[in-house]
């Protein structure tokens, strides 16, 4: 191996062999426009498929030019990243690409967050020198419940299909056609719903025009809120607060929990809940049925089905119902935090305040667009009405905010309603890959031994590696556990399991990066791992903050159970707060 | 085993079958069973002869008699007067255009005096589904030399100093091509055979594979040898399913022969061969394109390096050479690499397989060695411009390739001319032009197909020759500028400049090499809105000369679009910028009082 020197603008650089030329003009602080190029180091994933051109340079005795972010370095290579040649054919080359876009910037959802739009401003281009009347390449819009796709906005750089292959393994999207009208879709260009899309979300986070955008419920949620005879909850998704501040300029990782609290009864909403509430909830549901199957495996019981896996997150929900049908009654029927929020704020909280099911409408704030989905199943509906009505992201919150002239800095903190806002640390960390399970473990263990713990944090089980394994021992039993973020690793796991090579007891899954932090609902990352690791590291910290931080203490869970369910798997539980699976294999 | 006195050369490839070559085999043979001639006479099927504009051929050996256009009713007089009495028939044999004479001896065929057969040596001499045909013809003789006389290094050594440079279109040399992929270790290697043939026109390809496959498997297997493969897969296109079945055949009787299998000829080296079908896409011709869609991946091609020879199929060392390449090897390695090297020129080694088609008078198929010039393929092999019009251009290397024009007949045809010259060798299409063909509808034409072929991967190619060809339109309806040449001349070169595929990088060819050496021609269709040529519609100038026309007003009633007016026994007179050019009022009038420009 070695290191090899090359001469990028007459700057000597030492770089790594096998490095691009991209990454060793990057060394030296040259910054060659890309566009298809897409780096996501935390996956160790990266997309360079040498399509767009644009980071195309001029290599000393190459006949033509060299795509830098897939062309590695030799000794000794000559590179020019300026010349008038490179120059004229990257402009040449991205008027091409706009020619054969809409010119409808101002009106686009990923305005302002277009990378194209970006290259255009950068590039200084002020006209598209094409033939009037060039043809642009059209096709069918295609809505879904969580996404929506506008491929004439497609510029095939093909992130979206690396992500949902290589990350994800969900096998949506691939180009199709060719030439001219070559475009990502799913096979045969059949809709999304049609295709084994899991609503992930994660190719949206990618995407880097305004071809994938998420499906916005946002006007309904101001005609709701503009609507005398309707009272309007609102419940937040722990993720939200530990990324919404970067959408007004605020540093990742800064926790806006109190100010979004205000952001939101500013907005008019009635209730402003929380979702950590309903996680605490989860817990209680999917603890007892963890220690009800392990206690079974103990006492000898060979029908018990282990290991339990995790039911939390929408996006997974689907993946296992397309591509693992024969398992689905390994996965916990706890419902997810959000859709147990909404069935108990339909009954017990509508009770409470003496409102009709219908003329309560349950907002949540979610960092995922898989959320959308789900709480459209029809399973989460009662004669037709959504225990959830409308799900919007946090992205979307942001905008919401924004077009009401709320001043987001300058809020005061303020604090959650009650009974739905109280939550513990366990609620907070749902947030989090590997925050679900321990979460679980914290109650859990408690239950099982009849011991306090000694210790709330659960090291072992936290950390950004896609798949990872601990042994928790609830006193001398051992409790073996899995954990896999992004929905790649959650295959390798099910293989796995399916073929008899692990031995685990429980399962935690999130279908994306980091976990619910990383979601496609959140602020775009553009592929900086950092921004990732800012969320989790605050999310932990909420939870350090909390003075209660194991979900079966919640007082307000306690009187729930006390006032209204009963107990944990009892009668009540098994109508409201679980729910059932479909085999949804495509093929 | 019969001795036969005759035998009688049918071609059966593609085109001479399309024209019945199957009922006239039928028809020989029963003639000479009901003549008795059996004994006497054979019948063979064999590949192409190349002068597929004169099919169906029979060529009779040993007086190498060489008819054309033989129908099955011909098949009686051949057997009754040549093959029983002797006596040619005179009325069947090749006509030379210009001296009008009946030749009687194929070799004084102006169409074959020039040629060397090398890669097409058997075709349209042996039966191609026969392999004792072919090794009586020395047939697998170099196989058995490589591998029990030779070590790989040896045999790479040899094939580097003959020269031959690979045929598909690069010309990149075939020996180091071996070399690199002999020298990348692994357990499993790959040797692929191109047979996408793509270029409209081009068919050497499909005439090798269907006249002559065992020389291809012979290849091939020499192939692995030399670089350790023990797999071999041939690409072909699903819609040339005649070389698909002989092909077939033929790797079923090497099996038969123990020439494919375990321990050829006795030696620890093991080769088998499979087919892979291409759906037709053009771009399946370059080589990363051709492997993922082996692999049943989206047939586009990926950035290279990392090149084939190092992660190729399934991600394994692989070589892939084109069908005329293989076909060159056997020879090769038989007569020796000086021998090869002796023919062609200084870096272009050996014979060179040219389709011959456009406004020529022979169309086919040609082999001639490197070196030879354009004057010489067209006015002495093709027998010149059809109909006695004046030669204009000759496009070469298919849609990648470039117009060249007289300047350049005399230019020795070999890699690196034709590259100098603005064009490329490509697989060896040759499509002659006359002053009929408007060169920037050739341009266009040449991009409707590159638009078509694009994969859609990189943008250049995808917008780029959209753009290109949507400007060429322009400028052929009449309403181009010159900031429109301007334009597409720098698309062009950005085009080949950027693109991630031979396909890209070489498309803009034929409209750089147009723009080149026809300027004139584009300057008039900008400036003036003339279109010499007289091919593009919307540039035709419709007038009415004013002292014939009679005022009769046929012509006003034939307008669609009341683009004429006048006074009735009055001359008319056609408003230029209503005319829409359909001419009606052309084929209405009757005293030829309308000129057409």
């Amino acid at each position: 191996m070695g290191n090899i020197k090359v001469k990028i603008d007459n700057i000597e650089v030492e770089v790594k062999r096998g490095s691009t030329i991209y990454q060793a003009a990057k060394q030296v602080g040259i910054d060659i426009p890309v566009l298809c190029y897409m780096n996501l180091n935390h996956m160790q994933i990266e997309n360079r498929p040498g399509g767009c051109r644009i980071c195309v340079v001029e290599v000393e005795g190459r006949r033509n030019l060299a795509p830098s972010c897939s062309t590695e370095c030799t000794d000794g290579m000559v590179v020019k990243t300026k010349s008038i040649r490179v120059l004229n054919a990257r402009k040449t080359v991205l008027e091409l690409i706009l020619s054969d876009h809409p010119p409808k910037c101002l009106v686009c959802s990923s305005s302002g967050k277009c990378d194209l739009q970006e290259l255009a401003q950068r590039f200084g281009i002020r006209e598209v020198h094409m033939v009037e009347n060039a043809e642009v390449s059209t096709y069918r819009k295609d809505a879904s419940p969580a996404l929506n796709r506008d491929m004439d906005k497609c510029i095939m750089c093909r992130r979206c299909e690396t992500v949902c292959n290589d990350v994800q393994t969900v096998g949506a999207l691939s180009a199709v056609n060719r030439g001219f009208m070559s475009v990502v879709a799913p096979a045969f260009e059949q809709d999304l719903t049609d295709s084994p899309c899991t609503f992930c979300g994660q190719c949206v986070a990618v995407c880097p025009t305004g071809a994938l955008t998420p499906y916005d419920d946002t006007p309904m949620i101001i005609r709701a809120l503009a609507d005398p005879t309707k009272t309007v909850i609102v419940q937040t998704a722990p993720a939200v607060r530990a990324a919404l501040g970067e959408e007004f300029g605020m540093n990742p990782g800064t926790l806006v929990t109190g100010k979004m609290v205000a952001a939101l009864r500013s907005l008019g909403f009635d209730k402003v809940f929380d979702t950590d509430f309903a996680a605490d909830l989860t817990i209680m549901e999917e603890g007892a049925e963890l220690l009800d199957r392990i206690t079974k495996y103990v006492n000898g019981d060979k029908d018990v089905k282990l290991p339990i896996l995790t039911s939390c997150c929408p996006a997974w929900v689907n993946f296992f119902e397309v591509y693992f049908p024969d398992m689905l009654d390994v996965p916990s029927t706890a419902r997810s935090p959000q859709q147990m929020f909404g069935s108990i704020a339909k009954t017990y909280y509508a009770d409470i305040l003496g409102v009709k099911r219908e003329d309560l409408v349950v907002v949540s704030i979610m960092p995922c667009l898989a959320k959308k989905y789900e709480c459209q199943r029809d399973e989460f509906k009662v004669n037709g009405n959504p225990d959830v009505d409308y799900s919007i992201s946090t992205r979307e919150l942001a905008s919401l905010i924004k077009s009401a002239n709320i001043n987001f800095d300058k809020l005061e903190d303020e604090e959650f309603d009650l009974p739905m806002g109280e939550s513990t640390g366990a609620g907070v960390i749902f947030g989090v890959t590997g925050g679900v399970i321990e979460a679980a473990v914290r109650t859990a263990y408690e239950v099982f031994t009849g011991n306090k713990l000694n210790r709330i944090n659960f090291e072992e089980l936290r950390g950004l590696a896609g798949i990872r394994t601990a042994t928790i021992y609830f006193g001398e039993t051992p409790i073996h556990i899995g954990i896999a973020h992004q929905l790649g690793n959650a295959r390798k796991l099910l293989n796995g399991i399916r073929e008899g090579r692990y031995n685990f007891h429980a399962i935690e899954i999130m279908a994306c990066p980091g976990g619910c932090i990383g979601g496609a609902g959140q602020p775009l990352h553009h592929g900086d791992s950092s921004v990732i690791k800012a969320r989790y590291d605050a999310i932990y910290k909420e939870d350090a903050g909390k003075s209660i931080r194991k979900s079966h203490e919640n007082p307000y869970i306690i009187k729930l159970y006390e006032d209204f369910l009963g107990k944990p798997l009892g009668e009540k539980s098994h109508h409201l707060l679980h729910t059932h699976y479909f085999d949804k294999h495509k093929i | 085993m019969a001795q036969y006195k005759m035998h009688l050369l049918v071609c059966g490839g593609t085109g001479c079958r399309a024209s019945q070559s199957e009922k006239v085999v039928e028809n020989l043979n029963s003639e000479i069973k009901k003549q008795g001639l059996e004994n006497d006479a054979q019948v063979v099927t064999t590949g192409c002869f190349g002068f597929c504009e004169k099919g169906p051929i029979v060529k009779i050996i040993p007086d190498n008699t060489f008819y054309t256009q033989v129908t099955p009713e011909d098949c009686a007089e051949i057997v009754s007067e040549h093959v029983l009495k002797g006596r040619r028939v005179h009325r069947l044999l090749y006509e030379d255009p210009e001296t009008q004479k009946h030749i009687e001896d194929s070799k004084h065929m102006g169409f074959y005096q020039k040629q060397i057969r090398i890669a097409l040596r058997n075709c349209g001499f042996i039966d191609p589904e026969n392999i004792d045909e072919y090794i009586a013809r020395d047939g697998y003789a170099a196989l058995g030399k490589v591998l029990t006389e030779m070590t790989p290094s040896e045999a790479i050594d040899l094939l580097k100093k003959s020269g031959l440079r690979g045929r598909g279109g690069g010309g990149f040399p075939t020996g180091l091509k071996w070399e690199i992929a002999a020298s990348n270790k692994s357990d499993v290697k790959y040797v692929v055979c191109n047979a996408d043939e793509g270029d409209p026109g081009a068919f050497m390809d499909r005439s090798i594979l269907e006249g002559d496959s065992h020389s291809i498997i012979e290849a091939m297997a020499i192939n692995g040898y030399c670089i350790g493969a023990q797999y071999g897969l041939v690409y072909i296109r699903a819609e040339y399913p005649l070389a698909i079945k002989r092909l077939q055949t033929a790797i079923a009787q090497a099996k038969e022969y123990g020439l494919l299998g375990e321990n050829i000829l006795g030696t620890n080296f093991s080769f088998d061969i499979e087919l892979k079908y291409g759906a037709g896409a053009f771009v399946c011709g370059e080589e990363t394109a051709l492997i993922h869609s082996m692999e049943g991946l989206r047939g586009e091609p990926t950035v290279k390096p990392p090149f084939p020879a190092e992660k190729g199929y399934l991600g394994k060392p692989t070589n892939v050479n084109n069908v005329e390449t293989f076909a060159n090897i056997p020879v090769i390695f038989l007569k020796g690499a000086e021998w090869f090297a002796s023919i062609g020129t200084e870096k272009s080694k050996g014979t060179k397989v040219f389709a011959l088609a456009g406004k020529i008078n022979n169309v086919g198929l040609i082999e001639v060695p490197m070196g030879i010039t354009l004057r010489e393929v067209i006015f002495e092999i093709g027998g010149g411009i059809k109909d006695g019009k004046k030669f204009k251009a000759v496009q070469t290397g298919g849609p990648s390739g470039g117009c060249l024009t007289e300047k350049h007949l005399d230019t020795p045809i070999d890699f690196d001319n034709l590259l100098a010259a603005g064009s490329m060798m490509g697989s060896g299409g040759m499509i002659v032009m006359d002053e009929d063909d408007c060169m920037v509808s050739i341009a266009k034409f040449y991009l409707e197909f590159t638009v078509e072929e694009s994969c859609g991967k990189c943008a250049p190619c995808r917008v780029g020759n959209k753009r290109l060809h949507e400007l060429l339109e322009k400028i052929c309806n009449g309403k181009g500028t010159e900031d429109d040449l301007e334009h597409l001349k720098n698309l062009s070169n950005v085009i080949k400049d950027t693109s991630l595929c031979g396909l890209g990088q070489t498309s803009p060819n034929p409209v750089l090499s147009t723009l080149e050496h026809f300027q004139d021609e584009y300057l008039a269709h900008v400036r003036e809105r003339i279109c010499a040529a007289g091919s593009c519609k919307a540039l035709k100038l419709y007038t009415i000369i004013a002292d014939k026309c009679t005022g009769c007003t046929a012509c006003t009633r034939a307008c669609p679009v009341a683009a004429i007016t006048g006074e009735k026994r009055q001359p008319h007179i056609i408003d230029v910028d209503k005319c829409i050019r359909c001419g009606a009022c052309y084929d209405k009038c009757k005293f030829s009082a309308i000129y057409v420009q």
